[in-house]
């Protein structure tokens, strides 16, 4: 019985979240992330007169920056909170996590602070991805020959 | 034209793990792993590179792009150095990526002190 009022009285006062109006921000935000990359890839290219797959190496390398520099100033955790996916499923997303992980244990020292604990949110993303990319082209091997 | 292709797969995408954050417990920690496995996945049958094609820098800038690139490099050296061919090049065309994100955190991380 107490068990029952209290789930009652915790799910009439979490915050409901308006899901419809999340994913319009999500895919908005994301979009205009998708188009900043094309249109980088699109400058690069032109500017430097380079080819499409270097340059959208260096819009990668520039979109990690970025990501960087606002997660230092502090920018970049309001904008999470404000559009949530748009910014974390980008590139971003990944460089957001790397920095904040090592701005947080910056004060436990480099080797302890730093250096252990950088990959501890972005860590997973390389783990899952090496994982998955080695059995996935174990099968393709198997089952295209190359 | 491309740049409405970019803009919508993109905004799919972010769309996607948005709706996944909003209606399970995952975190976004698993939404971003999830992703890179499903990249993967996509690739064992060369479709991202269709995506790409089609979408240009809208699909290279969402996290499924990194699952791709590293079964790519993998895929790549594996058609010249056989089955070790897959340890080898595993990180041939991510490596930009995940060493200028390391790069950058250190030195910022060294000037800035955190905000909250």
């Amino acid at each position: 019985m107490e068990k029952n009022k209290y789930k009652e009285v915790v799910n009439r006062h979490t915050p409901k979240e308006n899901v419809l109006y999340n994913t319009m921000i999500a895919f908005f935000v994301g979009g205009l992330m998708g188009l900043l990359g094309q249109l980088l890839i699109d400058a690069y290219s032109y500017y430097f007169s380079i080819p499409t797959n270097q340059a959208s190496i260096f819009m990668i390398v520039t979109l990690i920056f970025v990501g960087c520099l606002l997660t230092c100033l502090g920018f970049f955790d309001k904008w999470v909170h404000a559009c949530k996916c748009g910014l974390i499923v980008p590139i971003t997303g990944f460089a957001h996590a790397m920095m904040s992980a090592a701005l947080e244990y910056r004060k436990e020292g480099l080797v302890t602070g730093i250096g252990a604990n950088m990959f501890k949110l972005a860590g997973s993303v390389i783990i899952f991805g090496v994982v998955s990319a080695y059995v996935f082209g174990l099968l393709r091997l198997i089952l295209f020959g190359c | 034209m491309i740049y409405l292709n970019a803009f919508l797969f993109a905004g799919i995408v972010c769309a996607i793990g948005q709706l996944i954050l909003d209606n399970t417990k995952l975190t976004p920690g698993h939404i971003t792993t999830i992703f890179v496995v499903v990249g993967a996945f996509l690739d064992t049958f060369s479709l991202y590179d269709k995506f790409i094609l089609w979408a240009g820098g809208g699909a290279l800038v969402p996290i499924t792009s990194f699952g791709h690139l590293l079964i790519h490099g993998a895929m790549e050296s594996a058609s010249s150095y056989g089955i070790m061919g897959l340890v080898m090049g595993m990180f041939n065309l991510t490596a930009s990526g995940i060493c200028s994100a390391i790069i950058f955190s250190f030195f910022l991380s060294l000037i800035f002190k955190p905000k909250s």
